[in-house]
């Protein structure tokens, strides 16, 4: 099983880097971006685990490492 | 008084800080390998600057988990002084030891330079020996001291006066209210962006960082 998992910054959390990659997009004519944001993306493979456990697991691993709470939020899918 | 330094893989002011306890203050100092499950007994301990694990993941995060960092944290919460300077504020804000978090910084550039800061609360634990309202000039070096956390942890630590210090002047990497320096609720617990123990000797040209490792003193 697979565990893909996005991980980005919250509303109203300032993401320099974004903006920097948004103002690079407006100076090739991409005038349309309205906003940026950069984000990670961590795909696991899972073994040997129920559905349900690796959905729990996963979440176990977002809250307690793979993602900081405090400014960035996470979703994933198991496929 | 006995010091406690820890070493993680990628720890760069380890002897920095070594060099400043034990030959300008004339304390002992210990260092304590990231591996160990125990912490020996100090009166204090030190989270070193560096690039701990490579700041892989994100700065501090996976120094965090190391066994001793297991150790650490119940010292903290029985009252027992740690100082982390750069890289161990950040494990520091990782461990859930202090609040909120170092992100990368506004400009998106490592800053290497001497900057202006304001000690914002000279009653404590870490900043007694200054004057009230002391400015001071430390180095910084670091790619990720932008200090965010959400306006009600920033209205709390500055109305408990845990904002040791502040930048002053220039705010070089985008922290919030020019933070620079914060403590926990019960002031034992430092974390700072700024190295005041690359500047705490004379032959170095600037000792103004000395008075923070002299107000620890017992």
């Amino acid at each position: 099983m697979k565990a893909k998992i996005y991980i980005t910054f919250k509303p109203g959390v300032l993401d320099p880097q974004g903006k920097a990659v948004q103002h690079a997009l407006a100076s090739l004519g991409f005038n349309e971006v309205q906003d940026a944001r950069i984000g990670k993306f961590i795909e696991l493979k899972l073994n040997g685990v129920e559905r349900a456990k690796a959905e729990a697991d996963v979440k176990q691993m977002c809250e307690k490492l793979l993602a900081n709470t405090v400014i960035e939020s996470y979703r994933y899918e198991l496929e | 008084m006995k010091f406690g330094i820890l070493v993680f893989p990628g720890s760069n002011c380890d002897w920095d800080s070594y060099n400043v306890v034990t030959k300008v203050l004339k304390q002992k100092a210990q260092f304590v390998w990231h591996k160990e499950s125990k912490l020996p007994k100090v009166d204090c301990v030190i989270v070193p600057g560096g690039f701990s694990y490579g700041d892989h993941l994100r700065t501090g995060a996976i120094a965090r988990f190391s066994p001793i960092m297991k150790e650490v944290v119940p010292f903290a919460k029985a009252g027992g002084r740690v100082l982390g300077i750069c890289n161990g504020f950040q494990i520091l804000t990782e461990s859930g030891l202090l609040p909120g978090v170092l992100m990368r910084n506004r400009d998106l550039k490592f800053v290497c330079e001497t900057v202006s800061l304001k000690v914002a609360n000279h009653r404590t634990a870490f900043t007694k020996k200054y004057e009230r309202g002391a400015r001071i000039r430390i180095p910084i070096a670091h790619g990720e001291g932008n200090y965010f956390a959400d306006e009600e942890t920033l209205n709390r630590l500055e109305g408990e006066g845990r904002v040791a210090f502040r930048y002053d002047g220039v705010n070089p990497n985008g922290s919030q209210r020019d933070i620079a320096g914060i403590m926990n609720e019960n002031g034992n617990v430092l974390g700072m962006m700024p190295h005041p123990e690359r500047c705490s000797e004379k032959i170095l040209g600037n000792e103004d960082g000395r008075k923070v490792f002299e107000s620890l003193i017992m």
